[in-house]
C-alpha cells in the first residue's frame, strides 16, 4: 500500500457523502401494488362520500340486524343500559363534559358513523358485517336519532347528503399546522 | 466546576442560599458535596455515631446467587411498582395502563412501565405476516415487510408520547384526591428507533394535491386517524424500537406512526395502512373523541400539539415528608413545541418562584427532569411547577386554563375522559404533619 491511497479514498468518501446530500439514496424494498390489491384494505371513508361501497340499506333493515348483533351491547333500539354507549339520545350539549356528545348534537359527518360501524363493529367480530348491513345499521340510527326520515335509503349518493346539525360547530385548532 | 466547590466550601457554616419564599433554594446549591454538609449542619440533626450496632454480613452475602436469566428482570422487592390498569379483565372495551411516575427516576420511561390504551386488546401480531401499504395519492403504492423495513436508513430519537386525555381529572371543579398516576399517568418518555416516513414518501412519490393522510392499525377496531402531509414530512418515522429493543405489543408491536408532540391517538399502532387523501377522512376518533367541548359549547377540532406542560412528582400526592429538614423537589417537563427553556418552582402556591435546575441534555419533544433544593421548615407548603417552552409557550396558571376551557360542574370518575389536553399547574399541598395531598392553588 502506499501511504497517498488513504487520502485519496477519503476524498472519495467526501465526494460521495456530498453527493448524497443533494438526493438520498433509499434500498426501494417495496414491493409495487395496484390499488385493485389494496381494495380490500381501502376502507377509509371520506365525509364526501369517497370510498363509500355499492350497495344499500334501510331503517327497517337495519332495526332487525341491530336486535339481533348490537343491542346486546348498546341497549334496546341503541337506547344505551349496556356495556357501551346509547346510540340514541335526545339532548342538547350542556357544559363541557365529553359525555355529553351524542351521534346528533355532536358527530359533524354521517359518513363517519358508516366508517365506524365496518372497520370496528361488532367490538368482538370486527368487519363481518356486510356492506348492506352497514348501511342498514347506519340507516336506522340516523333515523331513529331523526336525522333522516325512517323511509330513506341509506347509499353512497344519500349517505354524504345528510346535514348532521353540529357540523359548522368546529374551531380549528392550530390552523398553521394543517 | 472548581470555581463552585469552592463557592461551597467557603457556605458549609452558612445558611444556604434562598431564592423563593417558603425555603427555595438556589438550585446552583445542587452542584458538589459542601451544599449535603452544609444541609446536615443547618438542620441541626447530624446523628450521633454513639452506640452503633456492629455491622455483620447478611444472608446473600453468604452464599452463591441465582442463576442469570437470559432476558433479565427487576429485583422481586420492586414488584410493587406497576402501571395501573382500568380493565385488567379485558371485558369489551377500550383498557388503559398508567404510568407510575411517583415511583420513576430520569426521563427514560422503561418499556414495561410506558403507558398504554388500547380500544379492542392487544393484537397478536406474527412480524413475518405484518405488511404496511402505502397508497392512494402517490406515483406508486408500495407494500413494507418488517424485514424490508428493517434494511433502510434508521434514525433514533427520543420523544415523549401523551394521551390528549391525560390529566383529564384536572378539569374537575375540586381538587382529585389521587396520585400523580392517576392524574398524569398518560404520559411517558422513551427513545424511538425506525425508518423517517419521509424516507418512504420519497419511494412512492406524492402527488401534490396530498395534503392528508390516513393512517390506520391492525387491531380489531382498525383505528385511523388523519395526519397533515405537513407533519409527515416534518418529523414522522415509523417506529420499529422502543429503548432499544422491539416495540411492547401494547406500544403497536411490530411497527407505529411516531409523531412527536403529537396526541397519542395520532400515533397509530399496529401501522398497516397509510393513504394520502386531498381532504381529513373525519375518522370517529378525530371528529368526535378528540374534539373538545368549550364553555361556549362549540369545539376544538384538530387539537393535535401536546403543549408545554410539567408535573411535580416528588413529593407528591400520597406520599409523606418524614419531618423538616432538606428535600429535593423533581418532576418532568415537556413541550410538543420543542425543548423546555425553564422550569420554575413555588414552595408558597405561587406567591414566589424559584428557577429550577435542568437535567442535560434537555431534548426537543421529551422529558426534561427538573430539580429543585428545599429546606421544608415544617410548616404548610404549597408545591408547583411552571414550564416554558425555547418557543416561549408558558404553562398556564389554573385560572388562566379554566378561563379559557372552563370545568365540570362535579368531579369524574376518575378513569374517565370528560375533556383533553389539559396542560395547567399540578399543585401539591403539604401539610404541617407531612403528608402530601392534591390541592388547587
Amino acid at each position: 500500500m502506499s501511504t497517498p491511497r488513504p487520502i485519496v479514498l477519503a476524498a472519495a468518501f467526501l465526494l460521495a457523502t456530498t453527493a448524497s446530500l443533494s438526493k438520498a439514496e433509499t434500498p426501494h424494498l417495496g414491493k409495487p401494488l395496484d390499488e385493485a390489491a389494496i381494495a380490500n384494505w381501502d376502507i377509509s371513508i371520506l365525509p364526501d362520500g369517497t370510498g363509500l361501497p355499492k350497495g344499500s340499506g334501510t331503517s327497517a333493515q337495519g332495526a332487525t340486524i341491530f336486535a339481533e348483533k348490537c343491542a346486546a351491547c348498546h341497549g334496546d333500539n341503541a337506547r344505551g343500559g349496556g356495556p357501551a354507549a346509547a346510540l340514541v339520545e335526545e339532548h342538547k350539549i350542556v357544559g363541557i363534559s365529553a359525555s355529553q356528545k351524542t351521534i346528533k348534537n355532536f358527530w359533524p359527518y354521517a359518513t363517519t358513523i358508516f366508517d365506524f360501524i365496518r372497520r370496528a363493529m361488532p367490538f368482538t367480530a370486527p368487519r363481518s358485517l356486510s356492506d348492506e348491513e352497514v348501511y342498514a345499521l347506519t340507516a336506522y340510527i340516523l333515523a331513529e336519532n331523526k336525522l333522516i326520515d325512517a323511509k330513506d335509503t341509506m347509499n353512497a349518493e344519500t349517505l354524504p347528503k345528510v346535514k348532521m346539525p353540529n357540523r359548522d360547530n368546529f374551531i380549528i385548532r392550530f390552523p398553521d399546522r394543517i | 466546576m472548581d470555581k463552585s466547590a469552592d463557592r461551597n466550601k467557603g457556605k458549609r457554616n452558612q445558611d444556604l442560599p434562598i431564592v423563593a419564599g417558603n425555603g427555595l433554594i438556589d438550585r446552583r446549591a445542587l452542584l458538589g458535596r459542601g451544599v449535603i454538609l452544609a444541609g446536615a449542619v443547618g438542620t441541626g440533626i447530624a446523628p450521633s455515631a454513639a452506640g452503633a450496632e456492629p455491622l455483620v454480613d447478611d444472608p446473600w452475602s453468604l452464599e452463591i446467587g441465582e442463576p442469570t436469566p437470559p432476558y433479565q428482570t427487576r429485583s422481586k422487592f420492586e414488584a410493587k411498582v406497576v402501571r395501573t390498569l382500568s380493565n385488567p379483565d379485558n371485558e369489551p372495551r377500550n383498557s388503559h395502563a398508567r404510568t407510575p411516575h411517583h415511583m420513576l427516576a430520569g426521563t427514560t420511561t422503561p418499556n414495561g412501565f410506558h403507558f398504554t390504551i388500547n380500544h379492542g386488546g392487544i393484537p397478536v401480531i406474527d412480524p413475518d405476516k405484518h405488511r404496511l401499504v402505502i397508497h392512494g395519492l402517490v406515483k406508486q403504492p408500495l407494500e413494507f415487510s418488517l424485514e424490508a423495513l428493517s434494511r433502510y436508513p434508521q434514525v433514533s430519537r427520543v420523544t415523549f408520547l401523551e394521551c390528549g386525555g391525560n390529566s383529564a381529572p384536572m378539569f374537575s371543579p375540586e381538587p382529585m384526591q389521587e396520585t400523580v398516576q392517576a392524574l398524569h399517568g398518560l404520559v411517558s418518555c422513551a427513545e424511538w428507533s425506525g425508518v423517517k416516513l419521509s424516507t418512504l414518501l420519497e419511494e412512492t412519490g406524492i402527488d401534490p394535491k396530498a395534503k392528508w393522510l390516513v393512517a390506520e392499525g391492525a387491531d380489531s377496531p382498525h383505528l385511523t386517524r388523519s395526519v397533515p402531509v405537513k407533519k409527515a414530512l416534518d418529523d414522522a418515522m415509523i417506529a420499529l424500537y422502543q429503548n432499544g429493543e422491539r416495540l411492547m405489543p401494547g406500544n403497536g408491536y411490530p411497527m407505529r406512526l411516531l409523531l412527536p408532540g403529537y396526541e397519542g391517538n395520532m400515533n397509530v399502532k399496529f401501522l398497516r395502512r397509510i393513504k394520502l387523501i386531498e381532504q381529513p377522512a373525519m375518522t370517529m376518533y378525530e371528529s368526535r373523541t378528540y374534539s373538545q367541548i368549550l364553555p361556549d359549547g362549540k369545539a376544538y377540532r384538530f387539537y393535535f400539539l401536546q403543549e408545554v406542560k410539567s408535573f411535580i412528582t416528588s413529593p407528591s400526592h400520597g406520599m409523606a415528608l418524614k419531618g423538616p429538614g432538606l428535600y429535593e423537589i423533581s418532576g418532568v417537563a415537556y413541550s410538543g413545541t420543542g425543548r423546555i427553556e425553564k422550569v420554575m418552582v413555588s414552595a408558597d402556591g405561587g406567591k414566589s418562584w424559584g428557577q429550577a435546575a435542568l437535567q442535560e441534555p434537555v431534548l426537543s419533544k421529551a422529558f426534561t427532569r427538573f430539580r429543585m433544593p428545599w429546606r421544608w421548615d415544617g410548616g404548610p407548603a404549597t408545591l408547583q411547577s411552571r414550564a416554558w417552552d425555547e418557543a416561549g409557550n408558558v404553562q398556564p396558571t389554573r385560572a388562566e386554563f379554566v378561563a379559557v376551557r372552563g370545568e365540570l360542574t362535579k368531579p369524574p370518575p376518575i378513569l374517565g375522559f370528560p375533556n383533553q389536553h389539559y396542560n395547567s399547574i399540578t399543585s401539591w399541598g403539604v401539610a404541617t404533619s407531612g403528608e402530601v395531598k392534591h390541592v388547587y392553588a
